[in-house]
């Protein structure tokens, strides 16, 4: 009797370690660019591009120093339509680490104001930005409305769960 | 105009030993975005006309441009796309000057608008045409390709786009006006980082000399001959990138066949921003464009940096 609730604890134990094993490993590869609808207003309009570190440059030109000084390991966009009006691009850049995401984000910025994302995060006017362990994002709204702020941040919540 | 009325860069090498100056005109219209984020088409398009009569000393719009533009020749317009939507060339610009070339006996067949690929051009609001000549065409250097030689000058060795070396008999470039964290201002001779196939190799040192190495690429001095820079709005911190909590509205068009003098005037423009908002001059922050001194140089003279011998008429 003994024995077998020994085997019945090792197994699910197992079972246990397997399962979040499991969700580790889909939550690394999983895709950090919320489909549309799946946030309210937010439409995905364009493919997900991906740029390795040495390829950056075609996205960024030479604003990708910065990020390949910093240790980027890739970064992938997409850009997004609120309620078939606002644009928006999210750029995900992978690090090497978090100290790697931590550098890109800098100090701050003058006028930000702080919001409760990943480790660090900022929102300004028409932009919202945060880091999550290697993780780097910025969300850039090409123009100003009354409810972007707003449904920028919504955006942005939805990225930081999928990271 | 007298020597600067031919395009060619004899006229610009001229300049300091016959006393010309090299003309660039800013010219500006403070109601240029009206209460939206994008400038009123109408006024874009009056705001050309404007700088181009300021620029050739001729009001009619039409035959200012048929000054400036060889006979029967397929006149390339060169645009930057690479900030995305939020900070690049302008439609509403790259539109007025095909009218007004049009207009001034250029068939839309004759006129492309360019730049590195389909993403970029898109970006500037422009619509891909590579084929249908009875229309503007549009296409980048992702259709075109490049040159399978390399050309080299200094410490550019690069392929050019077959749109400019074999596709265009003239080019009018189309900067848009941005800080740049490494070169310190992206503007005239900047834009030319987007005619080759592997700009990154050229960004070492603050991309100085390579700016002006590579606009003494012959193809690119001779070709790119006029520049009507947009600084209709701008980013002055954050650049080449789009940050919009940098982004300003100088509602301005910047005229000039002397490139370095052009990118002076810019810079110049740019300090002016950015001392106006508390920022540190592009020097204290590391990063002036010193490619504009280095293209104004004896070895390069790919134009004027000197104030003094800068025509600059604000309009």
């Amino acid at each position: 009797m003994k024995n077998l609730s020994r085997w019945y604890v090792a197994v699910v134990l197992i079972t246990l370690a397997t399962f979040v094993a499991g969700t580790g490993c889909k939550k690394k590869g999983a895709d950090p660019f919320p489909k549309s609808n799946a946030v309210a207003g937010w439409e995905k309009t364009d493919e997900t591009r991906v740029f390795a570190a040495k390829d950056l440059w075609q996205y960024i030109d030479g604003d990708a120093e910065q990020y390949v000084a910093a240790g980027v390991v890739n970064a992938a966009t997409s850009d997004y339509k609120y309620q078939g009006q606002l644009e928006a691009v999210v750029d995900v850049f992978t690090m090497a680490d978090a100290g790697g995401a931590a550098k890109v984000m800098g100090a701050g910025q003058a006028d930000a104001k702080s919001v409760q994302l990943g480790d660090a995060g900022v929102q300004q006017a028409q932009s919202v930005i945060f880091r999550k362990g290697p993780h780097y994002v910025r969300i850039v709204a090409y123009e100003a409305t009354p409810d972007g702020p707003q449904a920028l941040l919504a955006l942005a919540k939805a990225v930081e769960v999928k990271l | 105009m007298g020597s600067q009325s031919k395009l060619g860069l004899s006229a610009v090498f001229d300049q300091h030993t016959n006393g010309a100056k090299s003309r660039v005109v800013v010219a500006r219209d403070t109601a240029l975005h009206g209460s939206t984020s994008q400038p009123d088409e109408k006024r874009v398009l009056h705001l050309l006309d404007r700088a181009m009569a300021s620029y050739t000393g001729r009001n009619v719009p039409i035959e200012a441009w048929k000054h400036l533009l060889p006979q029967g020749k397929v006149i390339g317009l060169k645009v930057n796309g690479l900030g995305g939507k939020g900070i690049s060339t302008h439609a509403a610009l790259v539109w007025a000057i095909c009218e007004r070339l049009q207009q001034a006996g250029v068939p839309a067949g004759n006129i492309v608008v360019w730049d590195r690929n389909a993403r970029d051009l898109q970006a500037c609001g422009m619509t891909i045409n590579t084929s249908d000549r009875s229309k503007v065409r549009c296409f980048g250097s992702d259709v075109a390709g490049y040159e399978d030689h390399e050309e080299t000058w200094g410490t550019a060795r690069i392929r050019l786009s077959k749109l400019l070396t074999r596709e265009c008999d003239m080019v009018i470039n189309l900067p848009i006006l941005k800080d740049h964290d490494q070169a310190g201002l992206t503007f005239s001779m900047k834009n030319m980082y987007g005619v080759i196939d592997k700009p990154f190799l050229l960004h070492a040192n603050g991309c100085n000399p390579s700016v002006a190495d590579l606009n003494c690429i012959p193809a690119i001095r001779e070709k790119v001959s006029l520049t009507i820079g947009d600084a209709i709005s701008s980013v002055y911190q954050g650049g080449p990138g789009f940050h919009p909590e940098c982004l300003w509205f100088p509602n301005a068009l910047i005229v000039g066949e002397d490139r370095v003098a052009v990118d002076h005037t810019a810079w110049q423009i740019l300090e002016s921003k950015r001392a106006e908002v508390g920022l540190s001059t592009l020097e204290a922050a590391g990063r002036a464009p010193r490619y504009i001194a280095t293209a104004a140089d004896a070895n390069h003279k790919l134009g004027v940096n000197d104030p003094r011998h800068i025509n600059l008429k604000e309009i």
